[in-house]
């Protein structure tokens, strides 16, 4: 089992679902989260006094699936969430030690 | 009952009660009382959000705290019999002898009560303008007693000299509706706070950015809709001087929004709503001295030079680095400034015969006159709220301990907070 941990635009995160979803995954996390890379943020002026906003507002989307599915859902979120400017985002792939649905108790790949 | 105590302005009026202007004055009082709130969301909305109760809080009080010591001797002091044009005295504390029948002199054809309770509004709002100085790192209590020493020792005298028959008047200076005790007064005080209180802590490290801008426009336009009241209002009768007044204010919000707009869009890149809101509020704070002197175009100059000086004045303040937070020095002080001297320059008795003309009418002796009201305005108000703020200082402490200034004014002054989540 794997989790992948996408951060994107905000605005991508609907083509990036649907996009999951057809690929028959059938859950998922949405975060709202700030952070910076190269991008580096933006600048915001009042009355004249500027400031540096380091932290931009991104959406972290995390997923666990079945290793053999990491690299389409890896494609699926790349291609969806991409838009070729600067602050695309970037995506991490973990290692998954144990999965449980805490309703039934069912685990692993059952649990998803 | 009316009052026969000796005056030192000679223009008796008729002394009989007209229903239309005790109407228009009734909603004007309504509607100036309007802008110490509209000021509460404008000052409220620049602030961190942990700070937005207690930024409220400093103006929403006042209302109450300065309204009782208007009746009790606030009205006294500054409209009251006069002392050698210094000071009102106290012969009318509680309102003793302020009845319903018009005064011979301040507004003839309304109840005196009515004009006591129309000036009780400006009193009020005066020292909540100070409040955007201290904003953020200021202690409730010794705020309150603040407040009310300031309003008792500089707004009081200052109201006298120019409106209550005080050696400003006599002298001839012109201010309509509030340059003198209001806007520059409020921002020299300012400018004493701000250097007493000291920095906010992250003043130019961190992000002190305004927490909620819809609520500074909000603020900004309930605030021009009073001031409607604030300066047509002060023609005291609903008659062709109110007509004009009213649209020499709403003309000089318009092109201050314009003009600082314009002026950071060309030296910063964007134009911004802040920007607009604090345009328009600084171009009704400068045009309020001269509301009622000058015609339409005469008062949209006004409001442009109001815009480009109060921009560059906060430019200032950012090289200085001392922590006016809210720019009251900036827009207050400044357009103070520029709206008494606007008088000298460019009132005309067309428009206003019991007033005078300015440099630009053939009377340049006025530009002298108003330039006597600014510094005597200026020196009077910087010492006196030096003082009062250095004693309160001493005996309570006005600043609050980094701890609750860490926390937040909502949490360590009210415990309360604005925001759930």
């Amino acid at each position: 089992m794997k989790k992948i941990e996408a951060i994107i635009k905000p605005f991508k995160l609907d083509d990036v679902k649907e996009a999951l979803t057809s690929l028959g995954i059938k859950g998922m996390t949405v975060t709202e989260v700030k952070g910076f890379g190269r991008q580096r943020g933006h600048k915001e002026v009042y009355r004249g006094a500027e400031y540096q906003i380091d932290f931009v507002p991104k959406t972290k989307i995390e997923v666990v699936i079945d290793s053999e599915s990491v690299a389409d859902v890896v494609r699926v979120i790349s291609e969806h969430a991409r838009t070729g400017e600067i602050g695309d985002g970037k995506i991490f792939v973990f290692p998954v030690e144990e999965a449980l649905r805490i309703r039934t108790g069912e685990s692993g790949k059952d649990a998803f | 009952m009316s009052c026969l105590h000796d005056v030192q302005i000679k223009k008796i009026g008729e002394g009989t009660m007209n229903t239309g202007d005790t109407a228009f004055i009734l909603v004007s009082a309504a509607l100036v009382m309007l802008m110490t709130p509209g000021l509460a969301l404008f000052y409220a909305g620049m602030v961190r959000s942990k700070n937005v109760l207690g930024t409220i809080m400093q103006s929403f009080i006042l209302i109450g705290f300065i309204s009782l010591e208007w009746i009790l001797w606030g009205y006294s002091m500054a409209f009251g019999p006069d002392k050698l044009g210094m000071i009102g005295g106290l012969e009318w504390f509680g309102l003793n002898g302020v009845g319903l029948e018009p005064h011979t002199v301040y507004a003839t054809t309304i109840p005196h009560q009515l004009f006591m309770i129309y000036q009780c509004m400006f009193a009020v709002i005066t020292p909540a303008l100070i409040t955007g100085a201290f904003a953020e790192r200021m202690r409730f209590g010794p705020f309150l007693v603040f407040s009310l020493l300031w309003a008792t020792f500089v707004y009081n005298p200052l109201a006298h000299w120019i409106w209550g028959g005080g050696w400003l008047s006599s002298l001839g200076a012109l201010d309509f509706a509030g340059g003198v005790a209001v806007h520059l007064s409020s921002g020299v005080a300012a400018l004493a706070c701000a250097l007493i209180l000291g920095k906010r802590r992250g003043y130019q490290t961190e992000e002190l950015k305004p927490h909620n801008l819809p609520m500074t426009l909000l603020g900004a336009g309930i605030l021009w809709f009073g001031w409607f009241g604030f300066n047509a209002g002060s023609a005291l009768a609903a008659g062709s001087l109110a007509g004009s007044a009213f649209v020499a204010t709403h003309m000089a919000g318009t092109t201050g929004a314009l003009a600082w707009i314009a002026i950071e869009w060309r030296m910063s890149g964007k134009a911004t709503t802040l920007g607009a809101a604090s345009g328009a509020i600084a171009g009704l704070a400068t045009v309020t001295p001269a509301a009622g002197f000058v015609g339409p175009i005469s008062a949209s100059i006004i409001g442009l030079i109001a815009g480009c000086a109060c921009y560059l004045g906060i430019m200032a303040k950012n090289k200085f680095r001392y922590d006016d937070s809210l720019d009251v020095v900036g827009i207050h002080g400044v357009g103070g400034v520029v709206g008494l001297l606007a008088v000298g320059v460019l009132a005309s008795k067309a428009i206003n015969s019991n007033g005078a003309n300015g440099l630009f009418f053939g009377n340049p002796g006025q530009l002298g006159i108003q330039c006597i009201a600014i510094a005597a305005t200026i020196v009077y108000t910087f010492v006196i709220t030096f003082v009062l703020l250095k004693i309160v200082n001493k005996l309570l402490g006005l600043r609050v301990p980094e701890h609750e200034e860490i926390s937040g004014l909502d949490l360590s002054q009210h415990d309360e907070t604005a925001y759930t989540s």
